[in-house]
């Protein structure tokens, strides 16, 4: 790799945290991470904070390892990897223990299960172990967001179409189909939008769209 | 017949797949061919049904709040729950090291069809989740994390076989170009958990 100095934010570095965004999106493209994404998003606030978590902890990781690319072992990486990962997230789980406890109980095993989300060993085995810790910084945040993107829409069409509602994290509750449009229009929601299954066809719904505005990505 | 109806519930009713979404992604990965499929369910439920107990016996004995009585009055009301993610991961990550390093050793054969999948089992979410439930839900003797260890395990196995069935036949009918592959495979895995969820609400 070539030493020349380069800014911070160069057009290279700003292509880190937007691609994963569009066309490098880690759920809809390189299909990772699929496992906690999909059990978080029948509310819009679980869904946010988890986009959260994901992204500082695949953030933050994707910096240590490679800060300490050059004395890891190949033999035992992925122990180490394991270990850096389960450290942050129990500094994560903590805070969200602590700071918002009802959220935290909502997503109960999840938070835990972002230590095996294979956005995060992905990211670390592909571009962590390999590249300088600032650019690793930003294609961490940049996939954590691409992540969270998609964990939101998710969890908007559910929760809309669902309850009828749009819950955030500080705002609380809001009703965004009034209820004059229940009694008046005899509307009902659609509660099979909050089963599990739903979101799995939301996401096929999402891909669906994505490859067929965008051929590329078809048949790679 | 607790532990029968613990089994059931685990494979069916709480199907690690369908109702957790967890092991995911080797799930959508692996799911190409039957018999690769069956390989990854066997390595699941093996290390599943042996690590949920050993988790067990962890939590017991060392991470709930209070279990280091057995060291004496002053360990009593040390609580190291905080610790759990890291001691599960890494009892899991060494666990299925040790078992690469016997299966290589003892069973060549098996190691041949089995080896890949193997270090892949370190990094599936269904393995944690496994001792994370078997922690959050509490079950109150070995036998029965035990027992839930290996029912999860065999609902993974069961889930990844199926869906690779479908897979195999889904080759040659026409599907849209833009939902050929994943697409597909996420609306199938949809609607085999809309069949799963019929085996809700069955009280045993």
């Amino acid at each position: 790799m070539a030493e020349e100095k380069e800014s911070l934010f160069s057009k290279k570095n700003l292509q880190l945290l937007t691609g994963p965004l569009g066309s490098q999106n880690p759920i809809t493209v390189q299909v990772l991470g699929i496992c906690s994404a999909l059990a978080v998003t029948a509310k819009v606030e679980s869904a946010i904070v988890m986009a959260l978590a994901v992204t500082i902890v695949v953030g933050v990781a994707n910096m240590a390892i490679s800060l300490l690319r050059k004395t890891i072992p190949n033999r035992i990486r992925i122990i180490v990897q394991l270990l850096v990962v389960a450290t942050l997230v129990i500094l994560v789980d903590q805070i969200l223990k602590a700071f918002s406890y009802g959220v935290s109980k909502q997503l109960s095993v999840y938070v835990g299960l972002i230590i095996t989300n294979c956005i995060v060993m992905g990211r670390m085995e592909a571009f962590g172990l390999g590249n300088k810790p600032w650019p690793s910084l930003l294609d961490g945040l940049g996939n954590g967001l691409g992540y969270g993107m998609i964990l939101v829409i998710i969890a908007v069409v559910r929760e809309l179409f669902g309850a009828g509602t749009i819950t955030l994290p500080i705002a609380g509750e809001l009703r965004i189909i009034p209820e004059a449009f229940y009694t008046a229009c005899g509307y009902e929601n659609c509660g099979f939008m909050l089963m599990p299954p739903m979101a799995l066809i939301i996401v096929a719904v999402i891909i669906w769209i994505q490859r067929s505005r965008n051929k590329d990505l078809i048949k790679k | 017949m607790e532990l029968l109806n613990l089994f059931i519930k685990s494979i069916f009713i709480d199907n690690m797949v369908f109702a957790f979404f967890l092991g995911m992604c080797s799930f959508i990965a692996v799911s190409k061919n039957v018999e690769t499929a069956a390989g990854l369910g066997l390595a699941v439920t093996f290390v599943l049904a042996i690590t949920v107990p050993i988790d067990y016996l962890l939590n017991e004995f060392v991470l709930k709040p209070g279990a280091l009585a057995w060291l004496g009055d002053s360990f009593a009301d040390v609580d190291l729950s905080f610790l759990s993610f890291i001691i599960f991961i890494a009892v899991i990550a060494s666990f299925v090291q040790l078992v690469e390093m016997i299966v290589e050793k003892f069973a060549p054969a098996l190691y041949s069809s089995l080896g890949i999948f193997l270090p892949l089992i370190a990094v599936n979410c269904a393995i944690l989740g496994g001792s994370l439930f078997m922690q959050q839900r509490g079950y109150e003797s070995l036998a029965e994390a035990t027992v839930f260890g290996l029912g999860s395990g065999i609902g993974w196995f069961l889930a990844i076989v199926g869906i690779a069935a479908i897979n195999e036949k889904i080759k040659y009918s026409h599907v849209p170009a833009a939902l050929k592959g994943v697409g597909i495979t996420f609306i199938v895995t949809g609607l085999m958990g809309i069949a799963f969820m019929s085996f809700m609400g069955i009280k045993l």
